[in-house]
């Protein structure tokens, strides 16, 4: 049986230099005394979306001796690739899916580094894919894994994701060839020989380590761990409650704690204050229902679900918050290192609003504010000077502006924004308590509805919208067994497009489906 | 200037008789040329060929000094027809394009010509755009070929084929006095490989030996009676000829055992493919030495009747390898063998799938099959030699799940984007509207974030599909197209028959100065310096001259200005067809020209703002609006560092070039004060440091004042 070409398969993204590592490979393989075969298909695919090259070796020697040159392939075969290289993550889970990693062949080659496909970013909530799913897939169908953030490292020598390939491809030991040939043609390329080089050194290292993937996902609250919990406030007066934040259920504590930070943060302590004693309100009941009925869990699924939607609920992105967030050191701080300003660069920035007036009445006093949105004449006149604002927060006048917004927080109590949400949390509360006793996991599901409500302008009357209509079917909802999993349902209907279809459509069907026999209330969660 | 350049490559289409030659595949059939001594040369860009128009632009100065004419043409129409220069006089003419879309346009001329025959060697290559990164509707070269009765190479995928097929194509069509076709594959065209270069030869015949001694034939005039002559001159003398040559030359190849009851015939672009599945069912070796005799069609159209006899008599089974439908070359066979009465079963798409590409999974299972049911039982144990179908580790569903699609969209910073999120912006203003889409980057639109655009009808024709939709009153179509598509054919298509036909419908020109979907070629309105080319012609003087009297200029970076101009097309009460010049230069391009003369000046110690685009993750909900509207491969998400919110917060990636279109749309759609723009300031002046330094001061003591009190509230 004679031998038979080295099959190589690259899966990379339009525009990410897939071509570049093909072609440097195809002058290694030359170089080495090899038969080298690439072939792609870029067509609109270069323009970021997923593409494919293909590469067979065969030894020039081998093929002088048999007296004629191998017939290689133009396309990858399933169950017949010796090495993938994979240049993001779901790239390598797709070579997967097109079943060219096998386990008795497949050396597989990836970066876990993710770059986010249009379903993933534009959704209208979480929709990112399941790096520990695709991260299991890979490592069950690998024969060879070497995976690690190869994006990170090419980062880190200021080179490019190919460089940090073919490191990795040289490090693997899958292909027969001298370490030096491939240092040789990244020199012989001319362009950033020596950040390619030392990002190729870097990922051959790590590839001869292999595996080293190992990021956690999920939710970060729910990774903090108790030990983080302080026992005694940083300031005095905040002990009674830090105080407090202990005695709340332990599931509960580390979202508690940060709710109570953030109120802080957005008002003062009273107003942390204000947030505990709601939360508090709803842990009693958690307390009763697991007091009171046998074999209920534990999990406090109310007060964990109240204590995230009450905090972000309570801390509203108001003109004052925002102003208050933009005028930070650490705002500054984070600007200068993602526009990666080398150090004492000078650098300006403009920031882009444009309040409606709604949030030009939302600041004013809860009066005026009401009056100004009920009279038509007068909002046509503020109106006027609802353009879009570019304030210049890095130069002393716009940085004032902001500041002296920031500050009006003093009076924030007083506006008609924080009586409008105050007013709404306080019925949605209600409404939780009202019917946690009876309708326990429905009562849970509408904690988690709060999702609904954020952001700004028309996004925040979209959502106040939804969450609204959520709300309005309550009372059928308590009517049906399966109230709980049908609110869960709505919910994510009313985040699945803007224009409200797949919301009208879940109502439709709620209404239509005949209610389904099973055991009262049993929650979705 | 094209996005990739072939500076470095061309220097190889210099290369002498006996020296190496390495490069795609394309680069190969330029050399090929070259070596036939052609005298001019055609095309336009589109892949797969998009690069053999890039070589030849890139060789211009190895063209000249050979004396080969090359053009850019304007349409495949315009390429077409330049092979009229062969009609008359012995010189060699090569054409290119995109098939079949590209055929479409040139098929009048190709007729034409076809019909009156050529005197000099007349070469089409065709990017055959089939199967995997395919970008158009799914037809086949051979019915063109079958029609116009012009000859059909499918070489296989491997240089030295290739350049041959081109070497002899030029004297098969000599021979036959017919145009003759090459059709490559998408990875034929992109495939690295080598052989041995000959010498370059100049045209023996040259345009000016044409003109000196203007050469006129009735007969090969497109009239009666000539074309009656015409007709009975393919039937009676080119078929024959192109017969006899395709056999005595051996165009076609017979290989594998002398004897043996079953038998193969393929495509010659499948070769390799075919090769490798016989090589995984063991039925061939890695050299391409066949256990079961092979047929292969280099030349698709004609067919060879006494090579299809001699290869089938005397065989139980013959499968044959077409990929496309319909089945073409599987009747003529049929037909063939019937009436020569060899008795052979003939299979093919009967084993194989009747559409679709015919990748090597593909040709393994149906290989597998024709053997299984044909070859003698007890011999074969091909049972044992199927693709081994184990039990996937992961089952489909859950790996699609897994998995999501990544489909393609608009670049980094592309101009066309702010125009189409203003459009979105608009329909929610107006309410859907029906728009008629085009091809070109635009076409991208189509696809999500923007899901917009309800038909496209070709190239250039985005105007021209908006035709029917012509009322008095209501609501207006939209029609958009390309600049690209606008000089291939739009101008006279869409707007002048538009203004003929007094419309009152909306047409958008999206003006990005290349023809940038291709691979960023100049077109008539590009505004860059072309040694070889006379660009800068106004698309809205060549509107306005063929009648337009309504039309409007926006910058497509200027959100609220578009949104007027659009607004103002659609409800104004003016009768008429209705037209908007979008401008914004590809942004690809513009990287590639403004960034090095940024880096220069910046190492030359001149002041330079270079801007980017940030979002606060501390302010952003995690609703993702932005991106809806926008798309842009630099927006995208980061997990929330907070760690109450379950969102992912948007985050604008370093690959930022600054465009301005986030800060546009937060403004325009009313969206989200979480973007902020950084301007950088490199080489800053003295002005700049005590600016910088007073700011400082002042912002630095209130900003210490908040964090104190921050501190004292420290949980």
């Amino acid at each position: 049986m004679s031998q038979r070409p080295i099959r190589l398969c690259i899966a990379a993204l339009g525009g990410q230099g897939g071509g570049v590592l093909a072609d440097w490979l195809v002058e290694i393989a030359e170089a080495q005394g090899y038969l080298a075969q690439s072939t792609s298909v870029p067509g609109v695919a270069q323009r970021t979306g997923a593409t494919i090259y293909y590469l067979e070796f065969f030894p020039l020697a081998e093929s002088e001796r048999a007296g004629g040159e191998p017939i290689m392939a133009l396309m990858p075969v399933p169950g017949d690739v010796d090495c993938v290289i994979a240049s993001e993550l779901v790239e390598a889970g797709r070579a997967v899916q097109r079943g060219l990693v096998t386990p008795d062949r497949t050396t597989l080659i990836a970066s876990s580094h993710r770059s986010f496909v249009i379903s993933e970013k534009s959704a209208m909530g979480q929709a990112m894919a399941d790096e520990a799913g695709i991260t299991g897939l890979l490592r069950a169908q690998a024969r060879r894994l070497v995976l690690f953030d190869m994006d990170a490292v090419a980062e880190r020598h200021h080179s490019v994701i190919s460089s940090v390939l073919l490191g990795a491809i040289c490090g693997s030991g899958v292909l027969p060839f001298a370490r030096q040939s491939f240092e040789e043609a990244i020199e012989k390329s001319g362009i950033a020989v020596s950040t390619n080089l030392a990002a190729f050194a870097d990922a051959c290292r790590r590839a001869g380590c292999g595996d080293e993937a190992g990021s956690t996902v999920g939710d970060p609250a729910a990774a903090l761990p108790e030990s983080e919990l302080p026992v005694r406030a940083r300031s005095p007066a905040l002990q009674s409650l830090l105080d407090r934040v202990r005695r709340l259920p332990e599931s509960v504590r580390a979202l508690a704690l940060a709710g109570v930070r953030r109120a802080i943060d957005f008002q003062d302590p009273a107003y942390a204050e204000l947030y505990l004693t709601r939360l508090e309100r709803v842990s009693m009941l958690d307390e009763r229902r697991s007091r009171g009925e046998r074999g209920v869990g534990n999990d406090r699924a109310l007060t964990v679900a109240v204590a995230r939607s009450l905090a972000l609920w309570m801390t509203f992105e108001d003109t004052i918050r925002v102003a208050d967030l933009k005028t930070r050191p650490a705002r500054f701080a984070r600007v200068r290192e993602e526009i990666r300003a080398e150090a004492d660069q000078l650098f300006g920035i403009t920031e882009f609003m444009k309040p409606r007036v709604e949030e030009i009445a939302g600041t004013l006093p809860a009066g005026m504010g009401d009056w100004v949105l009920r009279s038509p004449r007068v909002s046509r006149w503020l109106g006027r000077w609802t353009q879009g604002k570019r304030i210049r927060s890095s130069t002393v006048s716009g940085f004032l502006l902001l500041h002296t917004l920031a500050g009006w927080k003093r009076w924030r109590r007083g506006t008609q924004r924080y009586r409008q949400e105050n007013g709404r949390i306080h019925e949605w509360l209600s409404r939780i308590e009202q019917i946690a006793a009876t309708h326990y996991h429905l009562a849970v599901e509408l904690a988690r509805a709060q999702r609904l409500v954020k952001g700004y302008g028309e996004t925040y009357e979209r959502g106040w919208r939804n969450f609204s209509t959520l709300l309005s079917q309550l009372d059928a909802l308590t009517a049906r067994p399966d109230g709980a999993a049908v609110l869960a349902r709505l919910h994510e209907a009313a985040l699945a497009d803007e224009e409200g279809e797949a919301l009208a459509k879940a109502l439709a069907g709620m209404q239509q489906t005949p209610q389904p026999r099973g055991a009262p209330d049993r929650g979705s969660a | 200037m094209a996005e990739r350049s072939f500076a470095k490559e061309v220097k190889s289409l210099r290369l002498g008789a006996g020296s190496p030659f390495r490069g795609e595949g394309i680069l190969a059939v330029t050399k090929a040329l070259l070596q036939s001594g052609v005298a001019y040369v055609g095309g336009y860009q589109g892949a797969p060929i998009s690069h053999l128009m890039d070589v030849l632009a890139d060789a211009a100065d190895i063209l000249s000094e050979l004396g080969v004419h090359f053009e850019a043409s304007a349409s495949e129409a315009t390429a077409a027809a330049m092979l009229a220069a062969s009609i008359n006089y012995p010189l060699r003419g090569a054409v290119t394009w995109k098939s079949t879309v590209g055929t479409n346009v040139a098929s009048d001329a190709l007729a034409n010509l076809a019909s009156a025959g050529v005197q000099g060697g007349a070469l089409i290559v065709v990017g055959e755009d089939y199967g995997e990164g395919a970008s158009i509707m799914q037809e086949r070269t051979h019915a063109f070929a079958m029609k116009s009765q012009m000859w059909l190479l499918d070489p296989r995928p491997h240089l030295p084929e290739i350049v041959r097929a081109v070497e002899q194509g030029f004297e098969l069509s000599e021979a036959s006095h017919t145009p003759v076709m090459l059709m490559l594959r998408i990875r034929a065209c992109h495939v690295y490989g080598r052989f041995t270069a000959k010498d370059n030869r100049r045209p023996a015949f040259c345009a000016e030996d044409a003109l000196k001694t203007p050469s006129r034939d009735y007969g090969r005039i497109i009239l009666p009676p000539s074309i009656f002559a015409q007709e009975r001159q393919k039937v009676e003398d080119r078929f024959p000829a192109a017969v006899r040559f395709i056999a005595e030359q051996k165009m076609n190849v017979i290989t594998g055992p002398e004897s043996g009851d079953l038998g193969i015939v393929l495509q010659g672009g499948l070769y390799n493919h075919v090769l490798r599945a016989l090589e995984l069912l063991d039925r061939a070796d890695t050299f391409g030495t066949s256990r079961i005799p092979l047929y292969v069609l280099n030349v698709t159209y004609p067919l060879v009747s006494e090579e299809w006899v001699r290869f089938c008599s005397g065989k139980r089974a013959v499968l044959v390898i077409e990929e496309g439908q319909p089945e073409f070359i599987e009747q003529a066979a049929n037909q063939i063998l019937r009436k020569q009465e060899v008795s052979v079963r003939l299979l093919g798409k009967d084993i194989l799938p009747r559409y679709g590409e015919y990748t090597v999974d593909v040709l393994r299972s149906g290989l597998a099959e024709f053997l299984e049911r044909f070859s003698a039982g007890r011999r074969s144990g091909i049972g044992g030699l199927r693709p081994a179908k184990e039990a996937p580790l992961v089952p489909a569903e859950r790996l699609a799940a897994l998995v999501p699609p990544r489909p393609s969209g608009l670049c980094t910073g592309c101009p066309e984007r702010p125009f189409f999120a203003a459009m979105k912006l608009l329909q929610r203003e107006m309410g859907p509207l029906h728009i008629s889409a085009d091809i070109g980057c635009h076409s991208f639109a189509t696809l999500p974030p923007f899901n917009m655009g309800n038909s496209i009808m070709g190239y250039g024709l985005g105007a021209a599909g908006a035709s029917a939709f012509h009322t008095d009153r209501g609501r207006r179509a939209l029609a958009v197209m390309g600049d690209g598509g606008f000089w291939h054919n739009g101008l006279t298509s869409g707007i002048a028959n538009a203004v003929f036909n007094r419309h009152d419908d909306v047409t958008v020109i999206i003006d990005n100065n290349y023809s940038a979907a291709t691979g960023g070629q100049d077109i008539p309105s590009s505004r860059g310096a072309n040694p070889h080319r006379e660009g800068n012609h106004s698309i809205v003087d060549a509107v306005q001259g063929v009648g337009v009297k309504w039309v409007r200029r926006t910058g497509t970076y200027d959100m609220r200005q578009t949104l007027k101009v659009v607004r103002e097309a659609l409800t104004t009460d003016f009768r008429g067809p209705k037209v908007i010049v979008a401008e914004g230069e590809c942004q690809l391009n513009r990287q590639r020209r403004v960034r090095p003369l940024m880096r220069t000046a910046i190492r030359e110690g001149k002041r330079v703002v270079r801007e980017r685009f940030g979002v606060d993750p501390d302010t952003c909900t995690g609703d993702h609006s932005c991106i809806r509207l926008s798309g842009c491969p630099s927006l995208t998400i980061k997990k929330s560092p907070d760690p109450l919110r379950t969102d992912p917060v948007a985050y604008v990636d370093n690959s930022c070039v600054g465009c301005g279109v986030c800060g546009e749309i937060a403004h325009a759609a009313v969206l989200c004060p979480s973007f902020y723009r950084a301007e950088l300031v490199y080489n800053p002046s003295r002005w700049d440091r005590f600016l910088a330094r007073v700011r400082a001061a002042v912002i630095g003591v209130l900003q210490r004042r908040g964090e104190r009190r921050r501190l004292r509230y420290a949980l």
